[in-house]
Formats: structure tokens, sequence, C-alpha cells
């Protein structure tokens, strides 16, 4: 009893749960054929909206107003400079992966001189320079019918004993990032900037390195996840990034970070990245249409967000 | 004063917990018309939690309240202003992004109609003329630009202007605590006035003179209960610091011989406003003045300043800062009491590259101890605690530091009078250890800690003198206007 007490006050919860409903629902629907195969799919998928979900989950993080809307057009831009640089070439692979965090560190750079120095809020910032990192995408466009390296694809789509090999690369990822946001001076100092920044420079953090960092990593983060879904796809798109945007907020909101800042959840952003990769497959299943998806999309992910954040809304 | 005890509120056997603390443990109590109240009582000892309840925004777990004669099921924040009950709150209620005027309006639900705007402002401002003359706020004022001291006249004024309801008791939980010597006047003498014309009051202050000189009745809070209650006139000080649970130990300020530090020990802060300013290793520095005439200013100059060589203010060494302003300058509301005791001192937690939370606890529990911050687990949320175990967190947060200068804030405001004995004991050690201590105060019995004082007027130093030469009377007259 205390254990389940202890378990329902955990945020992270609500999206297992929901993710575990969804998928017996499928289940259930299909007869048990072919669920298996269906969380096969869901960790490749979930993986990258998780990387992505976890920048924008430190971004969220730091306080009201911090959003990074620039994530969809950096995958883009990482993922065409990356195929462009090597060419389809293995030996190339070090130099195109480099390339793809120099597109992430730079868009990390530019979007925090625009919140810093121009004193532009994040949110008009992070989404002005969107356009400039799209229109750079397309202006280098010409890589993009670029075939990924042979390597980059293998490993982007391996499995071992059914479970996608990057899945498993993303946990131990995913258990570091849970140390660094609650046992580091940099997790702390974005916690404690997104409940007070005032307070939290009196108490003497390093409010405006706290900030470059957090906008760094989420930048950093989606060029990663450009360069592995350039791999996964078979080459990139400019618009392989689009359904991250809105895709990237839902999984930290939903996984139980404050969207008042100062309060976050590693955990849920997994749970919650495979729950709206299996809500989609779970309403294709049922054969709904694409407007009943989406109002259904809508409204489920309103009514987890209820559930999950009731108890954020009393304290 | 009216000779038929005619009762406004009556409480009987009231109790209310907060997890595992016994806020109130079956409290009794009547107010009645025409009669100021005054509460002490230690931090915690259960004061604000009563005032919660009797303004209805807190509902008692057992006992009974009365309304004059009859019994009241329900009550509720707006029972109790439908009924002439108003508190103005140590955590001060006002909206920031709205205009002094605006928040009147959101007070009174009768300034409605064309023209609300206009007499809201006319009600507000002829309130604050009334009990605070040259006041200084305009009603279009927004409330964030305000500083604390001005944001607790306005929510002051607020509280006693009236529309439909007629006004029968006001709560004043700690009102002077960020006015100065001035304004506190102002508004004592505006209280007694009041309740000489058969309003009642409850007033709730650390600084016992006050409510020995304008209570008629005082009622001493301990863990939950009233321990001792009469007529203001029987009560000394030192009956009442007794009453309270402190050992009475005579304030043993200015027995032993001062050690002048001044010109004997390196000068590790020097700074400029209008007058130089600079405080030695190991002095008490203290900032005087009438409240928001640059103190608090210059305080965060100094901050920035630090570890900075182009700016014109010069700090040696690492600084920390204890927020008088606690909500908006000091606590992380979602942390625990460690956590925000730790936050200052993380770089030292961090064994193998991540912070240590046996560490932190450590660090927490030993400041519990040394300061005795109220609770029964440091790891409980900040806001568990009442507003002055809040401020002692936030000291032991400074205290517990790698700083060697500490700025203050003004930061004894709702601090019981046992635990500023005990503060100042622990300043005037850590100050002997080579400890610097820059110490903005509005209450001038304070700044006799203080090695030496400065005293600001429009965000301008005008005067400093020793410890040996202040006087009351020295730091009013520089406050007010240049002495010849």
């Amino acid at each position: 009893m205390t254990a389940f007490k202890t378990l329902s006050e955990k945020p992270w919860i609500w999206s297992f749960l929901g993710m575990i409903a969804i998928w017996a629902a499928t289940a259930i629907y299909t007869g048990g054929k072919g669920s298996a195969d269906v969380i096969t799919a869901a960790l490749s998928f979930a993986t990258f909206t998780a990387i992505v979900g976890v920048g924008q989950m430190f971004v969220i993080a730091t306080g009201p107003g911090n959003v990074d809307l620039s994530i969809p057009s950096t995958i883009a831009l990482s993922g065409a400079v990356a195929m462009k640089v090597m060419d389809g070439s293995n030996a190339m692979l070090p130099v195109g992966a480099a390339a793809s965090l120099g597109c992430g560190l730079a868009v990390g750079v530019l979007n925090y001189l625009l919140i810093r120095v121009l004193r532009i809020p994040p949110i008009i910032a992070t989404l002005s320079s969107s356009f400039l990192i799209l229109s750079t995408a397309i202006a280098y466009g010409r890589g993009l019918k670029i075939k990924p390296p042979p390597l980059l694809a293998e490993f982007t789509t391996a499995q071992v004993w059914g479970l996608p090999v990057l899945a498993l690369f993303f946990a131990v990822f995913a258990f570091g990032m849970s140390v660094v946001l609650n046992r580091t001076i940099y997790g702390r100092s974005v916690l404690a900037i997104g409940q007070n920044m005032r307070a939290a420079r009196l108490a003497g953090i390093k409010v405006e390195r706290t900030r470059f960092l957090t906008y760094a990593l989420s930048a950093v983060l989606a060029a990663t996840c450009g360069f592995l879904l350039a791999g996964f796809s078979g080459g990139a798109s400019l618009n392989m990034g689009q359904e991250y945007l809105l895709g990237s907020i839902a999984v930290v909101v939903i996984g139980g970070t404050s969207v008042a800042g100062g309060k976050a959840n590693l955990p849920g952003i997994l749970g919650a990245s495979m729950f709206m990769f299996l809500l989609v497959t779970m309403l294709n299943t049922f054969g709904a249409s694409a407007g009943v998806r989406l109002v259904m999309t809508g409204l489920i992910i309103v009514a987890v967000i209820t559930i999950a954040g009731g108890e954020d809304a009393q304290s | 004063m009216n000779a038929d005890r005619l009762e406004i509120v009556t409480l009987q056997g009231v109790a209310r917990r907060f997890g595992a603390v016994r806020a109130l443990d079956g409290v009794d109590l009547s107010v009645l018309r025409g009669q100021c109240l005054g509460l002490v009582g230690h931090n915690g000892a259960g004061k604000s939690t009563l005032m919660n309840v009797l303004a209805g925004t807190l509902n008692a777990d057992r006992g009974v309240l009365r309304i004059g004669d009859a019994e009241v099921q329900g009550f509720s924040a707006a029972v109790a202003k439908a009924n002439g009950i108003r508190c103005v709150f140590q955590e001060l209620s006002l909206c920031p992004n709205l205009t002094v005027a605006e928040n009147t309006r959101i007070f009174h639900a009768a300034l409605s109609g064309r023209g609300w705007r206009g007499r809201a402002k006319a009600l507000i401002r002829a309130k604050l003329d009334e009990i605070f003359p040259g006041h200084g706020i305009d009603p279009g004022d927004m409330v964030g630009d305000l500083s604390i001291g001005k944001r607790q006249i306005v929510e002051i004024a607020c509280a006693f202007t009236q529309t439909e309801t007629p006004l029968r008791l006001v709560i004043l939980d700690e009102p002077t605590s960020s006015l100065d010597a001035v304004t506190s006047k102002q508004l004592l003498e505006f209280v007694r006035k009041e309740v000489d014309g058969g309003l009642a009051c409850i007033l709730i202050s650390h600084v016992l003179g006050e409510v020995l000189d304008y209570a008629d009745e005082i009622v001493v809070m301990k863990d939950g209960l009233i321990v001792a209650q009469d007529d203001a006139a029987t009560f000394t000080r030192a009956r009442l610091v007794e009453a309270m649970g402190n050992v009475a130990k005579a304030a043993d300020k200015d027995v032993e011989a001062r050690r002048v530090i001044r010109g004997n020990a390196p000068v590790v802060v020097q700074a400029n406003a209008g007058a130089a300013l600079t405080a030695h290793q190991g002095e008490i520095v203290g900032l005087a003045g009438l409240a928001g005439h640059g103190q608090t200013k210059l305080l965060l100059d100094i901050f920035e300043a630090t570890g900075s060589k182009r700016l014109a203010t010069r700090v040696e060494g690492p600084v920390a800062f204890v927020a008088g302003d606690r909500q908006t300058d000091g606590v992380f509301h979602r942390w625990s009491i460690s956590a925000n005791v730790g936050v200052r001192s993380l770089r030292r937690m961090v064994r193998r590259g991540v912070i240590d939370p046996v560490a932190e606890a450590v660090m927490g529990d030993e400041w519990q101890r040394k300061i005795n911050i109220k609770t029964p687990d440091m790891g409980s949320n900040i806001l568990s605690l009442s507003g002055g175990n809040q401020q002692k967190a936030l000291f032991a947060r400074a205290l517990a530091s790698d700083a060697q200068i500490i700025l203050m804030d003004d930061p004894m405001r709702g601090v019981d009078f046992g635990t500023k004995l005990e503060v100042y004991e622990i300043i005037r050690q850590e100050a002997a250890r080579g400890r610097t201590f820059l110490w903005y105060s509005t209450e001038t019995e304070e700044l006799h800690n203080c090695d030496h004082i400065y005293v600001f007027r429009d965000g301008a130093i005008v005067a400093d003198m020793s410890n040996a030469e202040l006087t009351e009377e020295k730091i009013l007259s520089h406050s007010f206007q240049e002495t010849a």
C-alpha cells in the first residue's frame, strides 16, 4: 500500500501507465498479433523523440517562457550537413558526426545570443532563429538525395534480441542525464533558476552560464537526433524534424516536468515518448481517419496532463 | 472604550495540524469591540496559523468559531470579509503586475461600473494619506516596482479602506516588519485612533515595545497554545520574554568592550553612494536610514561587483546575500529546507563529480541545531516552515557557505525576539572569526550590534558614525535633513 502511494506520487508514473494502457488496448484489438513488433518499432521511434525531449526538458525547466522552438530546423540542418559531408562514405563518419555537433553548437550559441544580447524572449528568439537555420539547410540542400554511410544506417537500425541498439545506448545516456539533472551543480542550477531567477542569482548561482549551457545542450541534442534520424531513414530531408516541434514539448509536459519551471523529470520523458508513438499506432490500428486521429491525440494528451498535472496545481 | 464587552469573534478549542506539526493545539480566544489585542510568541508558535483561521483562509481541524453570538459553519475568507474581518498577512498578497489602484479594485467588488479606476484611486490615495502622510506612493504605480516596505504600506492601507461592508476587525500580522521607525509609528498611532473609535484589532509583532505600548490586552502563544493572557499594563518586557519561554538573559549589547577594527584590519569592501563606504575584515557595518533609501541597491551593487575588476566598487573575497524579501529574493519553493540551506555551498558537497545527498543532509541538520530551525524534518518543503523559520534557513544558507563577506538586506523580518538574540550572537562570533557583515536594518535597536553605521537618505550616504556615537535621534535627524 505504501509502495503504491509512493509510486502514485511520482509524476512520471502516469506516462508509463498511459503507455501500458494504450499498448494493451492495441494488443487486445489485434488479438495479440504483432504486439511485440509494435514495442520494437515504438522503441526505435520513441528514442528520437526522447533525445530532443531531454534537451527541451532542460530548457523548459529553466523557467516560464523558456522553450526551444528551433529543434525541427536544427534536426534538418544537422542531417543535411552530415549527409553532404560524409557523402555515403564510412570513412567520413567521424567528420560527419563532428560537423553535425558543430551545427548544434552554432545554433545553441545563436539562440543564446539572441536571448541574452538582444534580450528577445526565448519563444520568439528560437522561432526566428529556426527560420534562419532552415534557410541555411535549404541553401545547403543539395545533400538531400545522398544516402547515409552504410555503417550509420546499420547502426541506427540494428537490433539485439528484438531491442533497437539505439534505444539501449539512449537508456544509458538518459540515466547519465538524470544524474546530471539531480546530482550536479549544473542540474541544480537549472532547477533553481526555474523556480526563481533572482533568488538563484543572489544565491551565487551562475545564471547566465547555466542558461547558455542549457540552450546549447538542447541544440546539440537536436543535431544528434538529426544525424541519427538521417541514418535511420536512409537520408536527410528538410521536413524530417517537423513532428518534433510539438512532440518534444508534449513529451516533456506529459512526462511530469512543470511548465512553470523548476521541476523536471527524466524517466517521464521515456514513458511519454513511448506513449505518444503507441497512441498514434493504436489509432491507426483502429482504422481511425486522419481527422479523428488528430482530435483523439489532442484529447488524450489533455486528459493525461490533467491527471498527471493535478498534483502540481495544488502545490 | 466600550463598557459592554461586545465580542466580535470568539474561538473555542481551535486546533490545526500540518502533517506532523501541531500548529494549533486547542486555542480559546475572543476579540472585543474597541480592543487592540497584542499577540506575541516565537516563530512557529502558531500565531500566523491562528490568524489564518480567523481570516477564513485556513480551516481548523476542530473547534468552534462564533461571530457575535452565532456559531458559524463553513467559515471561509468570503464569510470573514462579509463580516468585516480583514487581514494583512506577513506574506504580502498584492498582485505585482497590477497598479496600486487595480489591487484596491480586486479587494472591493463594489468598485465596479464606469469610472471604477478613478474611484479606486481616490479611495486608496485618501487612506494612504490618512495613515502614512508623505508616503510617496502614486495609486498608478505598478506594485511590482515598489520596494517591500512600500508594498507593505499599500497592503495595510488597502485593508483599512471601506466600501460596502463596515470594518470590524483588522488583523495585522507583523505589519511593521518592513517599515522604518517613522512609518511604524504612523501606523500604530492610526491603529490606536481607530481602536478608540470602536474597531477591533489584532497586532502581531516581534518588536515587544510596540505591543506593550499600543495593545490593550496581550496574548502570549507557545507551541500552538495560549500560555499567558492579561492586560497590557500588567506586562513588562521581562515578563513577556519569560512567558514566551526565553531565558531572560539581559541584553548584553555593549557589555563587552568593542574591538576597534577600523584602521586595524584590511579593507575588504569599498563602495560609493554619494560618499565612500568601507568595510574592514571582521567588521559589522550597519546601513541605516528610512526604508528604501538606497541601502538595498548598494548591497546589490556590492554583490554584482564581486570578482569584477572594472567597477569602482571593490570587493575582496566571496560574498553571500541574506534576503529580507524572502519570497522574491530568497526561497526556492519547490525544494526541501536542506536543499535551500545547501544551495550556496553545492561546490563543497561534490564527491566524485556528483553532489552527495548525505553531505547536504548533514549540513542541513548541523544548521538546524545551530540556528534552531523549528521542524521535525529538514527534508520537508521549505514552505512548511513559518515565515521566521524560513528566514532562519536563509541565514543558515549564507553562514554555512564559504563567504567571507555577508550582505544582509534587513534580514530579521518576522524573526522572533529570542532567535534574534541568538542570531546576533552568531553574527558576533562569525565577525570575531574574520567574517565581514554589511547589515541593512530598519530597526535602530539592531544597529547597536554594528561596529560602524552609515546613514542613507535619497540613495546616498549622508552620515557615518561609530557604535559609540550611535543614538536613535542622530539616525532620525540624518534620515530627514542635512545637519549643518
